[in-house]
């Protein structure tokens, strides 16, 4: 049975790695929910979180196979539960002088703010865990989302 | 102060310091600074005449001497020629390092003429890649390209050399250590005991075991471990393609090849064994057939050094991660012998009763023609193979000896790999016979190698078995899509014409009587390939085979079949003498 995984693969920090990793799984033909990447404490490493959609025994595959990487020193699947993960979201919604203030209510609601307003328009940001933020746009669908980015999930164990 | 060379310099330097003592390869605009560099040292660099060939003569060269093979191409066109033998060699873990120039760091990504993304095109079909972008790299770039081709599952490495690298200077440092944080448990896994313990328990629990051995085997020159294991134990072994030679054919506990076009008997002792033990084999889908059916009343070992082969294509019981050798010893410590009496007695009877058989046709057949290599060369020469059903006859009737003796592209399944995997393991065993069995169809695509083979004097022989078709291409069609012969039919060509325009000894044989003297002539011709045209019957199939996607008691072609229409068994190893038929129950 398919489901949303969460991978956090450490790789060397240099050009080509990405290139690797994600070409890796797409060969495989598993759809990459979201991938971020950024450096670690340690200024030669990256970090990358994954989020894959894959059965339990291609998972598998997959975290040995990207584990047969020169460039990746470590792999490590978090599970429900054992980790905190966040993402940010920035949404640019559709905004008048009489939704404003409910979005500035729903923003409060989820620990974001509004980090940017014209007259028509306003832009909300906030970070959470995936199903808060899921829950957030679906509230602001109800006023109209023109645009939205999402980082995808990053992740660390407890 | 270290001395200050050039990038070439310091990539030839480090070359020479890794052993290489002979390269394949074409120049170009982007590498003559690395060809000058290496006319300039005692590494022999062979002009191919193709790009392909040069990868596959690095990969014969590798497969035939354990040695890592290296090629070297210019930058564009020539990268891409590489390409089809990178993937061969990717497939079969061949360790390969294969060298391309690269256009100017300065104007890469802008087009530039003979510009390609060398790295990207080939990322999915190397083991690791690196773009050499400053001198001061190169030294720890080669070293690490040597290490990782050559260690844990090997595998080719390309190094990507822009032109700028090769000619500017950098302080030449010799890294005696590698440090590669990514890599150092692929080299060694560690060995877990208690893996190895509930194998080893599996085994002596066991009555009806079969090992089923690949070219991890080979790899990691572990065919004494697993004759002592097969010896002490009393159990028998089949092979898979690449395997072959691992075991010596001439063992009464060899059970030769199984899979597709397995012999009979194997596949059904396969089918009925209770213990599958596979070493260093990766379960491919030519050798399982229908993965959920593949030796289903079996309990499964599998000892791999590459932990994503296992459970990839068959679910098994008891993985063992490790260097073969060393899982191998380890189970040899514990290895008691088994009462496999029964087993063994089964066995034999299935092999008598269930030969490989062919029936005499008004033309030669190509399975007479590699019985006679077989004889002729007493199992003791290097067999390169095309594609096709000639290959499947050279797995069948020539019997595999040694380790190293088969070079022949399983998992790409590469035509035209024969002639330049021949010349490149000729080149690295030169006292050795080398011979290529080839098809029509395989052989030209790399015909043109031949020009190689003699400009060098390579007493390489080439069989060739010319049945006008794509011969395997025509036998599916047969079975498959009711004799539609799309595109299966090959134009004529005058191969004793070609051999002799290309500098080797043409010889062409239609008659049966004229087979052994050809033979006999080619083994005596040292100065000069000779290539040899059998003209064979055309609607010759190979047998027995599973249908894919059947399971392996469910053959075509068996032996039952054969006998109705007039074949007769061919014994193609020697009987046991008394010692073996003892062992064998
Ligand atoms: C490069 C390449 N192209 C196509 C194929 C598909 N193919 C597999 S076997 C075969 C026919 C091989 O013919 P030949 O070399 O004459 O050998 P035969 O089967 O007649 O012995 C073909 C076309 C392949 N394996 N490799």
């Amino acid at each position: 049975m398919s489901e949303k995984h969460t991978i956090s693969v450490l790789v060397e920090n240099h050009f080509g790695v990405l290139a690797r990793v994600s070409g890796l799984i797409s060969a495989r033909a598993f759809n990459i929910d979201s991938l971020s990447v950024s450096t670690t404490e340690d200024p030669t490493t990256s970090r990358m979180t994954i989020v894959v959609d894959a059965d339990a025994v291609k998972l598998e595959q997959v975290k040995r196979q990207l584990g047969r990487l020169i460039d990746v020193i470590d792999v490590q699947e978090l599970r429900e539960g054992e980790y905190i993960d966040r993402e940010l979201l920035l949404a640019r919604v559709n905004a008048n002088g009489a939704t404003k203030a409910q979005l500035e209510q729903i923003a409060k609601q989820f620990g974001g703010r509004i980090a940017h307003a014209t007259a028509e328009s306003v832009v909300m940001e906030a970070s959470g865990d995936t199903k808060t933020l899921d829950r957030l746009v679906e509230q602001l669908r109800q006023h109209q989302i023109t645009k939205l980015v999402r980082t995808g999930r990053v992740a660390l164990e407890r | 102060m270290p001395a200050k060379l050039k990038g070439a310099q310091i990539l030839v330097e480090c070359l020479q310091r890794e052993g290489v003592d002979t390269a394949f390869g074409i120049p170009g605009g982007v590498n003559l600074p690395t060809f000058d560099a290496l006319y300039q040292s005692k590494i022999k660099v062979i002009l191919t005449v193709h790009e392909q060939g040069a990868a596959h003569m690095a990969d014969g060269y590798a497969r035939a001497t354990g040695r890592v093979g290296v090629c070297l191409a210019t930058s564009g066109p020539g990268a891409t020629n590489l390409v089809t033998g990178i993937a061969t060699a990717y497939m079969d873990s061949i360790p390969v390092v294969a060298i391309t120039g690269q256009v100017r760091t300065s104007v890469i990504g802008n087009d530039a003429f003979q510009e390609v993304d060398t790295v990207g095109i080939t990322r999915p079909i190397t083991k690791h890649s690196y773009l050499v972008k400053d001198p001061r790299d190169m030294a720890r770039v080669v070293r690490e390209a040597f290490h990782i081709a050559s260690t844990g599952r090997p595998g080719p490495v390309l190094i990507d050399v822009p032109v700028d690298a090769t000619v500017s200077e950098a302080e030449f440092l010799y890294p005696e250590q590698i440090h590669i944080r990514g890599y150092r448990l692929q080299t060694a896994p560690e060995l877990d005991m208690a893996q190895v313990m509930q194998a080893a328990e599996a085994i002596a629990r066991s009555r009806k075991p079969v090992l089923y051995v690949g070219a991890g085997v080979i790899h990691a020159g572990a065919a004494a471990e697993l004759a002592e294991l097969a010896h002490r134990a009393h159990i028998p072994v089949t092979t898979s393609l690449l395997g072959l030679g691992s075991f010596p054919e001439t063992d009464p506990l060899s059970l030769g090849m199984l899979g597709m076009h397995g012999f009979e008997y194997t596949n059904y002792a396969v089918a009925q064994c209770d213990l599958l033990i596979g070493i260093g084999a990766r379960f491919d889908d030519r050798v399982t057939g229908k993965p959920d059916e593949f030796a289903r009343h079996a309990k499964k070992i599998h000892i791999d050094v590459d932990p994503s082969s296992i459970n990839k294509t068959v679910l098994v019981d008891y993985p063992v991660i490790g260097d073969v050798k060393q899982v191998l010893r380890a189970l040899n410590a514990q290895a008691k012998p088994l009462d496999t009496a029964d087993w063994l007695r089964t066995i034999r009877e299935m092999r008598v009763k269930y030969p490989l058989m062919y029936r005499e046709k008004q033309k030669l057949l190509p399975q007479y023609i590699i019985q006679q290599i077989s004889e002729a060369t007493h199992g003791n020469a290097i067999i390169a193979t095309g594609v096709g059903q000639h290959q499947m006859w050279a797995a069948q009737f020539y019997q595999f000896n040694r380790p190293r003796s088969l070079i022949t592209s399983g998992g790409l399944g590469t035509m035209g790999f024969g002639l330049p995997a021949a010349i490149g393991a000729q080149f690295g065993r030169p006292n050795d016979v080398v011979w290529d069995i080839d098809g029509d169809g395989s052989f030209q695509m790399t015909a043109q190698e031949l020009a190689t083979a003699a400009e060098h004097h390579l007493p390489v022989k080439v069989a060739i078995m010319n049945n006008q078709h794509h011969g395997m291409v025509r036998q599916w069609q047969d079975l498959f899509y009711e004799g539609r012969h799309a595109q299966s039919r090959l134009n004529p060509v005058d191969f004793v014409k070609l051999a002799q325009a290309n500098g080797c000894v043409g010889i062409r044989v239609e008659r049966k009587e004229d087979v052994h003297s050809a033979i006999e002539q080619a083994m005596h011709t040292t100065q000069q390939p000779t290539v040899i045209e059998f003209v064979v019957e055309e609607a010759e199939n190979c047998w027995p085979m599973i249908a894919p996607g059947k399971p392996h008691d469910q053959m075509l072609g068996t032996h039952d079949v054969l006998e109705q229409d007039g074949g007769v068994p061919q014994h193609r190893r020697a009987e046991p003498d008394e010692e073996s038929k003892l062992s064998l129950g």
